[in-house]
């Protein structure tokens, strides 16, 4: 019982096809309770019997997927105390390498955006920024092939944090009602229109920030990924159609197509890491800001 | 729950996600905060600290060039300096010296002259006194066997003698 068998199912069919859908997004458990196989079908509907299926804690817990962000999670640790250990003055090829990365959020997001208070808020970004990164390449490399940030839990959890952390920035440095009336009602706003600001402000502020966030990392990596599965699975499935040379050379042009959409890929996860590690300094900095 | 159904995909199939995504980034972050950007910035700091102070020293060691020069530039004109005034001296020495030597020879010189004439002059004066003995004698004597008399002892005869020498002497003394 491979973990991606959802994904190949369609090969195996060989008849009808079945287009890649949200269920291709599903978790298995990696080890599965007795009785859950029958219940989750990767086609159709589950059989009756199953109203009353009560998954046990680890069909939930311990899906691939979460075991996924956690070797993502190891693997940037490991990372980085890989590339920090022996550190030297005149650095040596392993520790160019991790100063490049670590340079690259510390001068161009974190000291770029927030200034001088950079320093405290360094930690967050490069822990951000580098799990991010590795989970969306995990889309495109490694035996994953699926991208954690796709399962919208994930960026929920981030996004949560990355609120916390700017609410909590803002609030530490004036304090809760100075920083509220700084964040919702903007300096230098005519009083006939504060009653149409403070609402916008807040929701702007409270709300769309951390939805916006966690939003726009899943539907990137979500639609990139089904956007793979279907020039995949759709080439696939040309390609083994018998009587048709007219369906095999589409299935063929389909699966190398699917080789610029990973590149694409590469780069969207790169980039979509990139803007939420900006972002969340960017709210940050807004919070801790002296002028609005 | 039933209303979030609509959700789809928005809607997280596990809140195992968002509470493993949470548990997981705060880890990250935590060695990321205690280990990492102590141990980078650590680094870095030194590396600052290296640089600025390859360069004071290497201020220090330029100063410290600069004036050596500046010491032997001073020490070299001083030599300079001191090399004209000997040369100088030795000028005026040698000049005052050849003058010197020059007065002495000179000096010498005329010395010798002067002791010269004198010896001459005495020796002329000696030999004028026995030549006018000697030859007042001999004309004397030769008058006399000339006349036939004696006037060997004749006071008359003495006196003419003596009268034409002068005449003599006389007559040389500007030829002289």
């Amino acid at each position: 019982m491979h973990p991606l068998r959802g994904l190949l199912v369609p090969l195996e069919g060989g008849g009808e096809f079945v287009p890649p859908n949200t269920y291709s997004f599903n978790s298995r458990p990696l080890f599965p309770s007795a009785g859950w196989e029958e219940c989750h079908p990767h086609e159709g509907a589950a059989p009756a019997s199953c109203a009353d299926f009560v998954p046990t804690w680890t069909d939930a817990w311990l899906t691939n997927h979460v075991c996924q962000a956690a070797i993502a999670a190891l693997v940037v640790i490991g990372f980085w105390l890989w590339v920090a250990r022996n550190q030297r003055i005149v650095p040596g090829k392993r520790q160019f390498i991790g100063e490049w990365l670590y340079d690259f959020i510390r001068n161009g997001i974190a000291r770029d955006v927030l200034g001088e208070e950079y320093r405290k808020y360094l930690p967050y970004l490069v822990a951000l920024f580098t799990f991010i990164l590795v989970n969306n390449l995990f889309g495109e490399f490694f035996l994953f092939m699926f991208p954690t940030f796709s399962k919208i839990g994930f960026p929920y959890g981030l996004a949560i944090m990355t609120f916390l952390l700017y609410n909590a920035a803002g609030i530490r440095k004036y304090g809760f009602g100075t920083y509220f009336k700084k964040m919702v009602l903007p300096p230098g706003v005519p009083w006939y229109v504060t009653w149409l600001i403070i609402p916008l402000e807040f929701l702007s502020n409270f709300i769309v920030r951390p939805f916006t966030l966690a939003l726009r990392l899943f539907a990137n990596l979500f639609a990139g990924h089904l956007v793979i599965l279907v020039f995949v699975l759709g080439g696939a499935w040309l390609l083994e159609q018998k009587d048709s040379l007219f369906y095999n050379f589409s299935g063929g042009v389909s699966i190398a197509f699917s080789f610029a959409i990973f590149a694409l890929e590469i780069f969207i996860g790169a980039l979509q890491a990139y803007i939420f590690t900006v972002l969340t300094a960017q709210y940050v900095h807004s919070a801790i800001a002296e002028e609005h | 729950m039933l209303p979030l159904e609509g959700l789809g995909p928005l809607l997280p199939e596990h809140l195992s996600e968002l509470f493993v995504g949470i548990a997981l980034f705060a880890i990250i972050w935590f060695v990321v905060a205690k280990k990492i950007v102590p141990l980078f910035e650590k680094t870095y700091a030194e590396r600052t600290a290296a640089i600025s102070g390859g360069l004071e020293k290497a201020e220090a060691a330029q100063r410290e060039a600069s004036a050596a020069l500046e010491e032997y530039k001073a020490q070299l004109a001083d030599a300079r300096a001191e090399a004209a005034k000997i040369r100088d001296d030795a000028r005026t020495q040698a000049a005052e010296l050849a003058a010197e030597i020059k007065q002495q020879a000179t000096d010498e010189a005329a010395r010798l002259v002067e002791t010269a004439r004198v010896q001459l002059e005495a020796e002329r004066s000696a030999v004028v006194r026995s030549l006018r003995s000697e030859i007042g004698g001999l004309a004397t004597e030769l008058a006399g066997k000339i006349v036939g008399e004696s006037l060997a002892d004749d006071e008359r005869s003495r006196r003419s003698v003596e009268r034409f020498l002068d005449e003599l002497e006389s007559q040389s003394a500007p030829a002289k």
